[in-house]
């Protein structure tokens, strides 16, 4: 792998046109993924669905090359039609297009980046790979005070061209005071055997509000990485919200930094799966500063030889008193061969804190179901129905009602 | 200062620091097969279990020591211990307590243990290892009768061998971790405990040991068997000199359950903290682990730490045997520099497995606290459940409190539940205290009794008493 690696890395220099600097720190990062691999379960984070193994025995010739000064041609249908949106569409990792046609322009900068050691970065190998491998990237910044009018639908797609290939991508947000953006990610994927590699970096200033809903609902036989970190300073909100059920395998990481006092960070994630799919939700909470608060609500629905894992860790730093941490996870266990592994972890070093979590596992309670099936449901509907009213609880905690009401359609709750 | 007074000074600080002067044997200083040959030699051990010590140090030479917990702590030199030490007046063992060494009747008299036999009263056998060895059980006529083997580990080698070469190392065997296979290779002494099929043992039974000698690990082992359809409670404490240095402490429990039978397992563990600055105390890093083997099984741990400067154990049940079951009662107290990394691991392979883990924390001053647990449920392991509470205390901001459960759920069948918490003592309950007389260091101690109450309750009766005063001690100027 590692002779593939450098030489598909020489191949994307020669098409694209970095700058020496970037070459320069590319290169570094490429070494540093050279070194270490793609992570396995011997790393602690990787414990419970080993991606190494993983990538292994689903794309057993990965390549990384990727043209980047190829046009793709981008197909309409698949636009989300029941919500007037803004778009970026990414193509195997390369943005096609930026289209903020419903904003005030002068409100919303689209910056190209350059690429920058990031000193804080932590141990993950694939973040190295990502910024080795990925095109260059885009940061946009919304102005002070101003809240976009429609929310922002990033498109995730991949075409034939892609097939056993790895695809990184990466975006930058900087919300600048009183700023509020709604983020929808979308995945659709044209191709098969792909390893899609996505790292976002969300900057809070005081006040900002960003609503981020991650939606993996189509099936398809790829594996997908999703990195968020996001920074927060005072007052500000974030909320995350990720359907997890289209994909192969899917591991969403968000790492929250509360660095202001009065800020606070909700996340709610839903595991709907079937076939073969493993999929992971872990999530670090940094509270840092005091009067703090981070919620999380995690429920899996698991079917056949389905995986699912929730890894939550909240970290209280001594000087973060008044902290309010809350994690809940919760499974269904539909056949014998699902299985669900949790590891909600504390790390508390304030004494006026308040923190709990909580995590149930197990399979559809028999007296619900005889419940309903003397009111005269048969034993599909009964299930049906449970299964609706466990996963809307997780839906009823979106604040925005418009992107509600599309998700509820999308996944097929009723109400 | 008269001797009130010493003894008040005692009280105040870690009343069992004292040491004892006794003439020691000790074996060479450092780890090498010579060492293991010395230890088993000097035992009289036959073949076979020194062939067990040298398969396991052959093993040990490849290890790596872990560093995954969270306390760390400055590289011990294996080479710069010594693995044996023993009261010389041990080396021909007295036939009976009269011909003990009056300095060690002494010492155990000072722990509030009574050796001699009027202690009667009492109602507890017990086993006393004093740093290597054994130095005396009691109540040996009347356990007898019942067909119960209660004596030290080097005994039972000699004399029971069919049992402990039955059993020995099936539940801990000598490939491993790190610091059970060291155990393995030189474990010196320690108490072994045969039931026999249908007896409800009469009394409990309890062990003693003392860390004496200077620069030395102790590291004994236990073995406890309960044939069919028996009963047994054991009771476990610990103690040890101050001193400026850390000393180790790796000991191996094993519990096997028969068929119908139940085990209960308590520890008060007070070996020496170390002092306010964090200086000396016991590294305790002891692999606990029983099998439930049989059908209906039991075994329950419970456990308050209240010692040691690093406690870093998990005491374990492997739920084989269908409709097995499995507990597991912990209070943790950390206080000054002390850490711990403690909790327990429940293994579902059986039909019908249940088990209970309730874990109580209490961190005061510059210490850190971590519970970790694995709850694994295995895909065979029908029907099982586990109910899980672990939950937190802090007393200021200068210590922590961790919680690390891992959790896998692999059968559609079985049920898990999750539940932690962390907070500190509400400034209501304290105000409330207070108002009716209480002062603030009381109304603490009654606070944290009432939050440990859950497991003091599942301890016997005598250990209940003392536990319940250690608490006391342990947190005493951590108010305010």
């Amino acid at each position: 792998m590692k002779e593939q690696l450098k030489i598909d890395f020489n191949k994307i220099q020669e098409v694209s046109n970095f700058s020496n600097s970037d070459i320069e720190i590319k290169k570094s990062y490429l070494n540093k993924f050279i070194e270490n691999g793609f992570p396995n379960r011997k790393q602690e984070n990787w414990k419970f669905l080993d991606i190494n193994q993983i990538i292994s025995n689903n794309i057993s010739d990965l390549s990384f090359y990727n043209d980047y000064s190829i046009e793709n041609k981008i197909d309409p249908s698949i636009f989300i039609d029941d919500l007037e949106h803004n778009k970026i569409i990414f193509i195997n990792g390369r943005v096609e297009k930026i289209d903020f046609s419903y904003e005030d322009k002068k409100q919303i900068e689209i910056i190209k980046d350059s690429y920058t050691i990031d000193k804080s970065q932590n141990n993950n190998s694939l973040i190295d790979l990502n910024i080795a491998l990925s095109n260059k990237h885009f940061k946009i910044l919304i102005k002070k005070d101003y809240s976009l009018k429609k929310p922002l639908i990033i498109y995730h797609l991949s075409n034939e061209k892609m097939k056993s290939k790895n695809i990184n991508l990466r975006l930058d947000f900087e919300l600048e005071q009183n700023s509020s953006l709604k983020l929808i990610d979308f995945f659709s994927d044209d191709s098969e055997k792909n390893f899609m590699n996505i790292f976002y970096n969300f900057n809070l200033d005081k006040d900002a509000i960003l609503k981020n809903y991650k939606i993996d609902k189509s099936l398809n036989k790829n594996l997908k990485y999703s990195f968020n970190n996001i920074d927060q300073k005072q007052n500000s909100i974030s909320e995350t919200f990720v359907f997890s059920a289209g994909s192969d395998y899917f591991k969403n990481e968000i790492n929250c930094n509360l660095k202001g006092e009065y800020s606070s960070a909700f996340i709610n994630g839903i595991f709907s799966l079937d076939d073969n799919k493993q999929h992971e939700i872990r999530t670090t909470i940094n509270h840092l500063v005091e009067n703090t608060k981070s919620y999380q609500l995690i429920k899996s629905v698991l079917g056949k030889n389905t995986k699912s894992a929730y890894q939550g860790r909240i970290y209280v730093d001594s000087k973060a008193q008044k902290t309010d941490g809350y994690q809940l996870s919760k499974a269904i266990l539909l056949d014998e061969t699902s299985e669900f592994n949790a590891k909600p972890e504390l790390e508390i070093y304030a004494d006026d804190v308040k923190c709990s979590h909580g995590s149930a596992s197990g399979s559809l309670d028999d007296n619900s179901i005889f419940y309903l099936m003397s009111r005269g449901l048969n034993y599909k509907q009964a299930k049906g129905l449970l299964i609706n009213g466990f996963l809307l609880d997780v839906i009823e905690k979106i604040t925005d009602a418009e992107i509600k009401d599309l998700l509820k359609k999308m996944i097929g709750l009723k109400k | 200062m008269d001797t009130r007074e010493k003894d008040i000074e005692n009280l105040k600080d870690y009343k069992y620091g004292f040491t004892t002067d006794i003439e020691n044997i000790k074996a060479p200083k450092g780890l090498n097969e010579s060492v293991i040959k010395f230890i088993s030699n000097i035992k009289k051990e036959p073949k076979w279990m020194l062939d067990f010590r040298l398969k396991a140090f052959k093993r040990f030479k490849l290890l790596k020591e872990p560093d995954w917990q969270k306390p760390k702590y400055p590289k011990i030199d294996y080479q710069d211990l010594y693995y044996y030490s023993a009261p010389k007046s041990m080396k021909d063992k007295p036939k009976s307590l009269d011909e003990l060494d009056p300095k060690l009747l002494e010492t155990y008299n000072k722990l509030g243990i009574p050796l001699q036999e009027q202690a009667r009263l009492n109602g507890i056998a017990v086993d006393a290892v004093f740093d290597s060895v054994s130095v005396a059980t009691t109540f040996k006529g009347e356990l007898t009768k019942h067909g119960i083997i209660f004596c030290s580990m080097s005994e039972a080698i000699q004399k029971h061998p069919d049992l402990v070469k039955k059993y020995l190392g099936t539940v801990i065997p000598t490939t491993d971790h790190f610091f059970a296979t060291l155990n393995s290779a030189v474990f010196t002494d320690g108490s072994f405990v045969y039931i026999p099929e249908g007896v409800k043992c009469p009394m409990e039974l309890s062990t003693y040991f003392r860390i004496n000698a200077s620069e030395t690990g102790q590291f004994e082992r236990t073995l406890i068997i309960a044939d069919k359809g028996s009963y047994v409670s054991y009771l476990e404490g610990c103690t040890a000199p101050m001193r400026d240095e850390n000393q180790l402490h790796a000991a191996n429990v094993e519990l096997i359950a028969l068929d119908d039978a139940e085990i209960k397992y308590s520890t008060v563990q007070n070996w020496y903290p170390g002092d306010e600055n964090g200086k000396g105390g016991i590294y305790n890093f002891v692999t606990k682990r029983g099998l439930c083997k049989g059908k209906n099984s039991k075994i329950s741990w419970t456990q308050v730490e209240t010692g040691s400067a690093i406690t870093w154990k998990y005491p374990s049940c492997i739920l084989k045997g269908d409709n097995s079951i499995g507990e597991f009662y912990s209070i943790a107290i950390t206080n000054n520099h002390q850490k711990a990394d403690t909790g327990t691991k429940m293994i579902h392979l059986g039909k019908n497995t249940k088990s209970k883990i309730i874990s109580k924390g209490i961190s005061a001053g510059f210490s850190d606290m971590t519970y970790r647990g694995l709850v694994d449920i295995n895909s065979k392991a029908k029907n099982s459940s586990n109910y899980t509470q672990c939950d937190s205390l802090l007393m200021g901001n200068k210590c922590g409190a961790h919680t690390v459960p891992y959790i896998k759920n692999k059968n559609f069948d079985s049920n898990i539940a999750h539940e932690a918490t962390t907070s500190k003592i509400s400034e209501e309950q304290l105000h409330y205290c207070q108002q009716r007389g209480l002062n603030p260091e009381e109304a603490v101690g009654l606070i944290v009794n009432g939050f440990c109450k859950e497991v003091l309750q599942q301890l016997p009766m005598e250990f209940a008493v003392e536990a319940q005063k250690l608490v006391g001690i342990s947190l005493e100027g951590s108010v305010g």
